[in-house]
């Protein structure tokens, strides 16, 4: 009897710890939905930052996060996915390759605002690019490249081997075999990585502000001059101040990041769903 | 393994089985050394001389010597473990592809030996093609499927006319001819593997390896296969690994009994036409296993 | 090699036509070369970020000794007499990890029993993602949580005393965003102890609880350490949820009540403001993540290597 007990007890317990979990989940959400969408209109969207936060917008914030985005991925998809290829598919027990390995997963756990001190130095600095949108850009690859990669290689390791034996058998050279054969499978997992990852860099801020995000930006980002500013920089200096009606805004603005992610989740969703349809092994 | 595999199916045959493995060690030496009797020296597709395959440390097959005579059916049979889709993926070299595994001896394609570095092992793969345990189509159209091996080897000629012609002979026009943009994936299992035989067939190689082709189909898929291997080796040299002794009676002219040493490292016992192991095989060893008692 | 790119054949003997010697084609070459250099490129930012890291730092130690960095237990980098003391940015930095911990864990742990022993498939599926949707939410936007509703509305009426900004604050809202990465990393860990360990145990009469319990969390005990160790990791490098949240109070204390200053903090504060480039308080900036980076860089590490010692223990 003590022992059904004790069972019955920790049942509710793990039941509580999850309830408890997404309950913070809700509560933040209905927050932010509270405060925020009084203020969710055409103008806070089309306009531009003001001192006042009536009239405030986040239109060149949202232009910012989404040139971010896209630069991120242009610059991470050829790269990303060709590092997971070779981790992957190409001398697979090197010494060589095991130290890529390893490095990539330190990488992967390195705190995204060191990547910033690395961009201030490499990207601002050294290569002298100023602290423009380019910089962050690349800043945030840089940090978003071992997702990718990792996401690759998880996509490539579920192909399985008998592709590869097949692809051979026909007398296809290795990266014959992988063009040919294992990358068409392997699709649907790197473009769900990838699109993963864009979510990702949209919504990171912490680099950023070391490469020079600025707030009050009122026109439409240059990725290579002139400063820029992105949605999590604008929600970080609208909540950073006293005032509630900021505090307002900055939820609105936390509105439309979060459906930009929601929409970049469910693009990830549909085209996992989508195009894996047919690769049922 | 085999010692106590002996033991156990022939408790009768305990003291027995010891003198009798030691008679047939100094026998295959005989046996297996040397081609086989063949009329003409240019019908051997495929011959190997004193081949063996290791893992490692692990010698999965040791001192293979064994012909291949063109346009035949070459079944290997013998126990679970015993070397034989290692043997057969020495002659395409897929063994190349798995990280620590090594051939020795000399396999001779056409009289020359592929086992060589300066080989483009991808051009032997080309030569001497391969279909698989289980079914595995690309998921691509079945037109893609077949088109796939000419188009990576440069193909230049119409492509529609080859495929046609090579689904034709692999039995499988009739069925697809209508659908053919579909996935290679949503066939049964039996038009699957036809599907890999056509694919195979569409680099025309001079060789097919078959490794157990049918076990994972039903029985009346196996026997399509079956009927397209006999009229496949009209036109190419089929070596066929099967666990399946009907089959090997049934389809091959020619089979090669293997077993396992005491190492686990697999030899050949007999080499005979096929309706020779099967009646009145010259080894114990092949006897017990072809009746059953044994594997 | 030769030049050739065509599909010629070159006889290497016999009669018969000849294989063609092996070799590998331009194009060949140059994807492989492409693959190796993109591959190279983790290195290369491993070593950068060492790089970078170590110089400016060497650069802040001219001015300020390691030991007095080290030991010294103030922190003023904006008012004079400026003190480089790392320890209460080291402090503040662990208490927050602490708390987030303290919550964590047990959340965490209980979420993964339960996925792992308890849940259906179709219950898990739902569940899973559902806990993984925290994990992505951007942590500014925790932060944001943080000040506006964790702190007044649950946190102020339970602990009286207690500011708008506190490591409490920070350590509750870092404890909410590491809860999905213990939970789902100890549901791999529990998941991955064999069947016939479970079964063996139910065999011999074992409550559900019992078997989870007494055999599959011993048995997943390392993976479980590792995945606590790399929310620690991830909490110690937390930055946006902390800024905002805790504050930017350089202050050495173990009262969760207070206002604190974590490394992630100082170093978003100093690249805010107007400070030089060449002042003492940037290269301040560099030391400190570099002390950031040796922390999470040590975690990481140790929680790999338990990672690699459990797996072997069933492969």
């Amino acid at each position: 009897m003590r022992r059904r007990l004790a069972g019955t007890v920790f049942y509710a317990a793990c039941i509580a710890a999850i309830s408890l979990t997404l309950l913070a989940l809700l509560l933040l959400l209905l927050d932010v939905l509270s405060r925020g969408l009084g203020h969710l209109d055409p103008d806070f969207l089309s306009g531009v930052p003001s001192r006042r936060p009536a009239r405030a917008g986040i239109m060149p914030a949202i232009l910012g996060s989404l040139y971010l985005g896209l630069i991120v991925a242009v610059v991470t998809f050829p790269i990303g996915v060709a590092a997971g290829i070779f981790l992957e598919e190409y001398t697979k027990d090197s010494f060589l390759n095991r130290l890529l390995r390893t490095n990539i997963s330190n990488l992967a756990g390195v705190p995204s605002i060191i990547y910033g001190i690395f961009g201030l130095a490499l990207f601002v600095r050294a290569l002298n690019l100023g602290e423009t949108l380019l910089a962050g850009a690349l800043t945030l690859s840089l940090l978003i490249l071992p997702v990718v990669i990792i996401a690759t290689m998880e996509a490539l390791r579920a192909v399985p081997a008998s592709q590869r034996e097949a692809a051979h058998a026909l007398g296809a050279t290795r990266w014959q075999a992988i063009k040919g054969a294992v990358l068409p499978a392997a699709a649907p997992g790197i473009l769900t990585g990838i699109v993963l990852s864009m979510a990702r860099a949209i919504g990171e801020t912490a680099p950023l502000i070391l490469i020079g995000a600025v707030t009050f930006v009122t026109y439409a980002p240059n990725p290579v001059e002139g400063g820029y500013t992105v949605l999590p920089i604008q929600i970080f200096q609208w909540a950073s101040r006293p005032q509630a009606e900021f505090q307002e805004i900055a939820a609105s603005a936390i509105l439309v990041l979060l459906a930009l992610m929601f929409a970049l989740n469910a693009l990830a969703l549909f085209l996992r769903v989508r195009l894996s349809r047919h690769l049922q092994w | 393994m085999s010692a106590q595999a002996i033991a156990e199916r022939a408790p009768s045959a305990d003291s027995k089985a010891a003198p009798t493995r030691r008679t047939i060690q100094i026998s295959t030496a005989g046996v297996a050394r040397g081609p086989l009797d063949l009329a003409d020296p240019g019908d051997v597709a495929v011959e190997m001389q004193d081949v063996s395959c290791c893992y490692g440390t692990f010698r999965a097959v040791r001192d293979i010597n064994l012909t291949f005579a063109r346009r035949e059916v070459t079944a290997l049979i013998g126990p679970s473990g015993c070397g034989k889709s290692t043997l057969l993926r020495s002659i395409n070299r897929m063994n190349d592809l798995i990280p620590g595994a090594r051939t020795e001896g000399r396999v001779l394609f056409d009289g020359q030996d592929v086992t060589g570095r300066e080989v483009d092992a991808v051009d032997v793969r080309r030569r001497i093609g391969m279909v698989f345990q289980k079914p595995n189509p690309f998921p691509k159209s079945i037109y893609e499927n077949v088109a796939f091996g000419p188009r990576i080897n440069g193909y230049r000629g119409n492509m529609d006319e080859l495929v046609e012609e090579c689904l034709h002979r692999a039995a499988l026009w009739n069925e697809v001819k209508d659908k053919l943009k579909q996935s290679g994936l949503s066939l049964s299992g039996g038009q699957q593997q036809r599907l890999c035989i056509a694919r195979t067939i569409a680099t025309s190689p001079e060789v097919i390896l078959m490794d157990e082709p049918c076990s994972a189909l039903d029985p009346r898929a196996t026997l399509q296969i079956e009927e397209l291997m006999r009229e496949l080796s009209e036109q190419y040299t089929i070596v066929i690994v099967t666990h399946n002794m009907q089959q090997a009676a049934r389809a091959s002219d020619r089979t090669v009994f293997m077993t396992m040493g005491d190492d686990r490292s697999g030899y050949v016992v007999e080499v005979g036409p096929t309706n020779e192991i099967f009646t009145m095989p010259k080894q114990r060893l092949t006897e017990d296993y072809v009746s059953g008692r044994f594997g | 090699m030769t030049a050739h790119t065509t599909t010629r054949r070159t006889d290497i003997g016999g009669a018969f036509p000849g294989l063609r010697r092996r070799r590998r084609s331009r194009v060949e070459q140059l994807v492989e070369a492409f693959l190796f250099l993109s591959a190279a490129v983790g290195v290369l930012t491993t070593a950068g970020i060492v790089l970078v890291l170590a110089t400016e730092t060497a650069g802040f130690f001219a001015l300020v000794s390691p030991i007095d960095y080290l030991t010294g237990t103030v922190w003023s980098a904006s008012i004079q007499p400026y003190q480089f003391g790392v320890l209460p940015l080291i402090t503040s930095t662990l208490l927050v990890a602490v708390i987030a911990l303290v919550l964590a864990v047990p959340v965490g742990l209980l979420a993964a029993v339960y996925l792992a022993e308890y849940a259906s498939d179709r219950v898990r599926n739902t569940i899973k993602p559902a806990l993984e949707t925290i994990a992505g939410i951007p942590t500014i936007v925790l932060g944001f949580f943080a000040i506006n509703f964790l702190t007044p509305v649950i946190l102020q009426p339970l602990v009286p005393g207690l500011g708008g900004f506190s490591a409490l604050a920070a350590g509750v809202v870092v404890g909410l965003l590491i809860t999905p990465l213990v939970a789902s990393l100890s549901d791999d860990a529990l998941r991955a102890v064999p069947r016939a360990l479970r079964e063996g145990a139910y065999a011999m009469g074992a409550t559900r609880f019992e078997v989870s319990r007494k055999v599959v969390l011993p048995a997943a005990l390392s993976g479980v350490m590792a995945a606590v160790i790399l929310a620690m990791s991830r909490a110690v490098g937390e930055t946006m949820a902390v800024v905002l949240a805790a504050g930017t109070n350089p202050n050495l204390t173990l009262d969760p009540r207070e206002s604190v200053q974590t490394m992630t903090a100082f170093i978003v504060q100093i690249s805010l403001g107007d400070t030089p480039q060449d002042s003492i308080q940037f290269k301040a900036l560099f030391a400190v993540g570099a002390t950031l980076f040796a922390i999470t860089l040590g975690l990481n590490v140790l929680s790999n290597r338990i990672v690699a010692r459990y797996r072997n223990v069933y492969r």
